[in-house]
């Protein structure tokens, strides 16, 4: 049979294994490239050479007691690196949810800050704040598990308004993240006007979508959640795919449907509650990257979600080394590079283009 | 001869009687709108041969679409019993009934960028064998490209395999909906509507491709339609529905005549012969007037 397959199945009409090596290898090359450059721009500028002889000296184990460092080295391996791979793990979660969010509402303009999702997550954050609840309970990070119960709540509701009737055309879903997110914004608001100023500054510059960096511990214990996450959801790809087609049609090949949308919307909730306890609101990547991926390498799930994942993570961490520098010394947050990047994008794609995804 | 559960390598098991049987079939949704009837489908027994090409037709809400949704089980059944292969529906798992029965919906709008053979090959989900490791990844089979290929081959689609779905016209996306139905392997098509929204060349079209692959695969074939040429000129029976019930089951000359027509729908019809096939054909009458 390999003759009569390959007059179509080898020129590119399905996803083979070596297209998929392909794409998610020169992605991982890129990344890589992506890093290391973005490593070199701060407050501060560094050259490749430093940047590589940090990495190295990293690797070894050797940073903390060597006399021989040197401030930029210190500056590069206690700051700013910690804080590119935290925007690269977000950028790469944020890709993941809008992915997973389009595949599950059959609307390409899905993303979990348009739709309130990121919201929902942040008003859980922000009680949390308010009450002042520990950082951690029984050794459990509290911050995101608030989000994560925000984020679900959410996003369970604006999925019972698109389903209502159906399915909910596009433009109505969106009026209904919008709404969603006014009322969400609202709450948000009422608790930062009843907090003291200092506290509700540090609330307000969260929200606004900014990156830190954090300490070795903590990024691990994301990198590893973040990475367990996205290997559970690659899981669900051909589910996925098979969604696309419509609910009765997936239930007729054999979909367990109610069953695959509960994981799928405790997996997207898992990571926007993590995202959004660590970074805050950004917008835009997961509508942008999807639909960028989407137009170059098509749309089967089981490539379109890693690369979206490696694409989202390159943009963000791009994102935020802009925000970083253009104002340097000061940052702006990077919640505003997206938004302006991925704004007017958004509007092309609903104005301009909404005969090639009605 | 007693019915043997499929098994998990999708083995049809066939029994001398009948694909499909409904048995004092009920069915009613959830939410009742209040339209004065109880139930959507009322006690419907009939059965479909093996090899059959049977048509229901019946009014606008008459319950067409939703008994093919019981029977393939996506909906519930409400009383009675629906078997398939003479085994009750309710013995069967969703991934079992998937390898039997498939199922092409009225309408398909894809919103992202699929290929025809994507799509198609998606036929081939309750085939899969899921392994976690290689996360999907180049699961698919020589014996999931060969059945994709003959799918294509068969519904004329193969020059399409490379095309974008949501760029085909109405009637290429419908044979590539029947490409990624046969890509399932099914005993059992049911479509519904399948020449809705299409030109009459591609009624023609769809139409002799069903008739076609009934003869080719020996497939069961149920079909909903509103035409009632269609279904008198391609059928082998008519299941005629009113209001949920079952008002006639037979031959199109059986059922397809002016005095079950006006009982039906409530109007009168002109039914002469098809020149071609001898089978009744309806036409407007246009001498009633009206008000």
């Amino acid at each position: 049979m390999a003759d009569v397959v390959s007059s179509w199945a080898q020129a590119g009409a399905v996803l083979t294994v070596h297209r998929w090596l392909m794409v998610i290898g020169g992605l991982l090359l890129a990344s890589a490239a992506v890093l290391v450059l973005c490593l070199q721009f701060g407050a501060t500028s560094v050259g490749t050479g430093t940047v590589a002889t940090a990495i190295a000296r990293m690797l070894r184990g050797d940073e903390a007691g060597s006399a021989a460092l040197e401030t930029s080295e210190i500056i590069m391996v206690q700051i700013r690196f910690p804080r590119v791979l935290m925007g690269f793990l977000v950028g790469a979660s944020l890709a993941a949810v809008g992915v997973t969010l389009q595949a599950l509402l059959r609307n390409p303009l899905a993303d979990p800050y348009v739709l309130g999702v990121s919201s929902g997550a942040a008003l859980g954050v922000s009680v949390a704040i308010l009450f002042g609840v520990g950082s951690t309970f029984m050794l459990l990070p509290i911050l995101p598990i608030f989000g994560f119960v925000g984020g679900l709540l959410a996003l369970l509701l604006i999925y019972r308004l698109a389903q209502s009737k159906g399915r909910l055309p596009i433009h109505s879903l969106l009026l209904a993240g919008v709404i969603l997110n006014a009322i969400l914004t609202a709450f948000i608001m009422f608790i930062t006007s009843i907090m003291e100023p200092n506290r509700s500054a540090g609330l307000m510059a969260w929200l606004m979508g900014s990156l830190t960096a954090p300490g070795y511990p903590a990024l691990g214990v994301f990198l590893l959640y973040v990475v367990l996450v996205l290997v559970v959801l690659m899981q669900k790809a051909q589910s996925l795919n098979v969604l696309t087609l419509g609910e009765e049609t997936a239930r007729s090949l054999g979909v367990e449907i109610d069953g695959v949308k509960k994981q799928l919307f405790f997996l997207t909730a898992l990571l926007t509650g993590a995202i959004v306890s660590v970074s805050g609101m950004i917008g835009f990547v997961g509508m942008v990257v999807p639909h960028a991926v989407r137009l170059l390498i098509g749309s089967d799930h089981r490539l379109l979600l890693p690369a979206s994942a490696l694409v989202g993570g390159m943009f963000l961490t791009v994102a935020d080394t802009i925000a970083r520098t253009i104002m340097a010394p000061a940052e702006i947050p990077v919640g505003i590079v997206t938004a302006l990047a991925g704004g007017p994008f958004f509007l092309y794609l609903l104005l301009w283009r909404k005969d090639r995804m009605l | 001869m007693t019915p043997v559960p499929i098994g998990a390598t999708g083995s049809w098991v066939s029994v001398e009687s009948s694909a499909i049987e409904a048995v004092g079939l009920s069915f009613r949704y959830r939410t009742t709108e209040g339209r004065g009837r109880m139930w959507t489908l009322d006690d419907l027994s009939f059965q479909v041969d093996t090899g059959e090409i049977l048509g229901i037709v019946g009014p606008n809400g008459s319950g067409k679409s939703s008994l093919l949704k019981v029977l393939s089980g996506l909906l519930p059944v409400g009383k009675g019993d629906v078997r398939l292969g003479g085994l009750s529906l309710g013995k069967w798992s969703r991934t079992d009934v998937a390898r039997v029965v498939a199922v092409v919906p009225q309408e398909y709008a894809q919103v992202f960028p699929f290929s025809v053979a994507e799509t198609v090959l998606m036929g081939r989900f309750p085939h899969r064998t899921a392994r976690w490791w290689s996360m999907g990844i180049g699961e698919e089979t020589a014996n999931d490209f060969a059945h994709v290929h003959q799918a294509m081959a068969d519904t004329d689609v193969l020059s399409l395999a490379d095309r974008l779905v949501s760029d085909l016209s109405g009637g290429e996306r419908q044979r590539v909906m029947i490409a990624r139905a046969l890509a399932q392997e099914p005993k059992i098509l049911l479509l519904d509507e399948p020449t809705a929204f299409l030109d009459i060349n591609h009624q023609i079209d769809i139409c002799s491709l069903v008739a076609r692959l009934r003869a080719e695969r020996r497939l069961t074939v149920v079909l909903v339609s509103h035409d009632l040429n269609v279904a008198s000129q391609y059928c082998d029976r008519v299941l005629m529905l009113k209001e949920g019930g079952l008002c006639r089951i037979g031959s199109p000359e059986e059922t397809i005549r002016p005095d079950v027509l006006r009982m039906v729908y409530g109007c009168d019809v002109v039914v002469d012969a098809h020149p071609q096939t001898g089978r009744p054909r309806v036409t407007m009458p246009m001498d009633t007037v009206r008000n």
